[in-house]
């Protein structure tokens, strides 16, 4: 026989054992949404302690950035949170223009808006259909792929990806959209609005649904800034937390959208909230069409960006007078980023991403911090799944919006 | 009055300089008084964000700011209510790696700290619960030291141990599963 492997058994039931009874949840676990095992401590059927493992996708993408040009981590970010890489592209391209001193083409930053708004669109999608299928909504899966598989086909026409896209640079983007990407993103936001409201309908008044997500998981908001939750799950507590309004950076800046908050802090009002973003989100990507004619002919890329290939060590071309002794010097090393720090967030689909980036001068990065949403929202589960139902760690996985790619990088 | 100033007003000497990189400002502070500073910073200052927790490695840095210690612990907070960010910064030595803990303050603290010791061995006196998190338990060394080998030389010894124990596992049946990729 083989040993069932998910379950010790400690000592259980029995009023004179007063050990809990602990499960292990993961690391293979279809709610999971990834490689998160949880140490749970039970008495019945409720949690008393609850303990996330986690490290098992672990790649050290830290310490690997550290050892390539500015040019070649960027290709590492895309697999941080592998639902949305072009948001996380785009947090990583602004904090090294933030070092270089470089000002992005508006032309550009209207592209970068309209991409990290498509993968807000298709994360708060992937989110939708796996959250509904693990609470027992099954319909909604399909019809959410279906549209989620559009986008990842204009992600395609984009630029040749569909997941891991790598689409933006340091300096502005790869590619200029085509006519045609406009076209069928015209087509896109003409039809969206009309799809969330059918997802709508199908889950919003449904009893199970309703009964499931509730009055589950509430979070207070004082206590969910302290606990760092960012993004959608701290909006849902009514805290109008949102980057994209507190520090705008790219194009939005320029376009119209409003932040939804909810007003429990329940599982229910998280979903509301990114219910709602989606439908902003649309609104930004349209705004976003209306103005590219205007920005007709524009390079896409900011002159003097570095290239793919950028070195490692740069040499001036000219003579330069020597830092100490003051006389003229051929070939002295100038920086190739100039040394500094600094502390660049953008407001991902999943919360605040932030990227802390220390230059000493050379073409590689000397540390490379990533503040990953999805990991201060894992360390928030055991405060949030205390003295509830084994049943709603499921709903509290699900309604955090995790990524484990992006946890332990 | 700039929040620098109020933290000089109040805390004088502790506070040990300031840098600006990127118009952004850190501040250098003692890490003896490091909970005191946060306390005030959170309580009085309405930081009440704690937007990130991180080490720096120093060894064998190049770059024209001096660096005094080997490590450096970074906070960067926020401000919500006046959409304002500061960076405190805290040196330490690489002969005595330890730092007042902030979880009591921030409890998102936690995670990060232990993080932090994690990958730079630094360790943070008063957490509740300084364990490793990211790496295994036995793993030799902190990875994001600058002195850690990007790959190791050698095979890390445990993973003998886990292979052998996958091919125990394999002599059992499990379930359907017939052949492997049938």
């Amino acid at each position: 026989m083989a040993p069932t492997v998910e379950i010790h058994r400690k000592q259980i039931g029995h009023p004179e054992w007063d050990e809990p009874f602990v499960v292990n949840m993961g690391p293979q676990h279809p709610s999971t949404h990834g490689v998160l095992r949880l140490f749970l401590e039970l008495d019945g059927e409720t949690i008393v302690g609850c303990d996330p493992r986690i490290g098992y996708l672990h790649r050290g993408l830290e310490k690997l950035s550290e050892n390539l040009t500015y040019s070649q981590a960027l290709v590492l970010t895309d697999r941080l949170d592998y639902i949305s890489s072009a948001a996380n592209n785009t947090g990583y391209c602004l904090a090294v223009e933030k070092l270089l001193g470089l000002s992005v083409p508006r032309r550009a930053r209207l592209l970068r808006t309209i991409v990290c708004e498509m993968a807000r669109i298709s994360s708060h999608l992937l989110w939708l259909a796996t959250h509904a299928l693990d609470i027992g909504a099954m319909t909604v899966f399909l019809y959410c792929f279906r549209d989620r598989e559009w986008l990842l086909d204009i992600y395609e026409k984009i630029c040749g990806a569909r997941l891991t896209v790598s689409y933006t640079r340091i300096g502005g983007v790869r590619l200029d959209f085509t006519p045609e990407i406009v076209e069928e993103l015209y087509r896109f936001t003409e039809e969206f609005p009309a799809r969330i409201t059918d997802y709508e309908t199908l889950i919003d008044v449904n009893r199970i649904w309703l009964k499931r997500t509730k009055g589950v998981a509430v979070v207070p908001p004082e206590k969910a800034i302290n606990m760092g939750l960012t993004g959608p799950s701290l909006r849902g507590s009514g805290v109008p937390y949102d980057v994209r309004k507190f520090k705008p950076y790219d194009a939005y800046d320029e376009v119209e959208f409003e932040v939804p908050v909810g007003r429990n802090g329940d599982t229910y009002d998280r979903y509301r909230v990114r219910m709602e973003e989606m439908r902003q989100a649309n609104r930004i990507i349209r705004q976003c069409l209306d103005k590219l004619p205007e920005t007709e002919g524009e390079p896409v890329v900011a002159e003097g960006a570095p290239d793919l290939l950028m070195p490692e060590k740069k040499k001036s071309p000219q003579a330069v007078p020597h830092p100490k002794k003051g006389f003229l010097v051929k070939g002295a090393e100038v920086p190739v980023v100039p040394e500094g720090e600094v502390y660049v967030s953008i407001e991902a689909p999943k919360g605040e991403l932030g990227y802390y980036i220390v230059s000493d001068g050379s073409g590689k990065p000397w540390r490379v911090r990533v503040r990953a949403p999805s990991f201060v929202h894992i360390s928030a589960i055991p405060e949030m799944v205390k003295g509830h139902m084994v049943a709603d760690i499921i709903a509290v996985i699900g309604t955090l919006d995790v990524v484990l790619g992006e946890c332990d990088r | 009055m700039s929040v620098v100033e109020k933290l000089r007003e109040r805390f004088g000497t502790a506070i040990l300089g300031e840098e600006v990189s990127c118009d952004q400002i850190s501040v250098y502070v003692d890490r003896e008084v490091l909970p005191e500073i946060m306390r005030f910073l959170h309580d009085e200052l309405d930081f009440k964000h704690l937007a990130d927790l991180c080490g720096v490695d120093y060894l064998g840095w190049k770059g024209k700011r001096q660096k005094k210690e080997r490590f450096e612990v970074v906070y960067n907070l926020y401000s919500i209510s006046r959409k304002e960010p500061l960076r405190i910064k805290v040196s330490v030595p690489e002969e005595d790696p330890r730092v007042p803990s902030v979880t009591s303050i921030w409890q998102v603290a936690n995670w990060f700290e232990r993080e932090c010791y994690d990958m730079f061995g630094i360790r943070f006196e008063g957490h509740p619960d300084l364990r490793r998190l990211l790496m295994p338990e036995n793993w030799p060394g902190h990875p994001l030291r600058k002195d850690h080998p990007l790959e190791l030389e050698e095979e890390w010894p445990e993973y003998e141990k886990l292979r052998e124990k996958a091919r125990e596992l394999s002599r059992y049946e499990w379930g359907d599963r017939r052949v492997r990729g049938g």
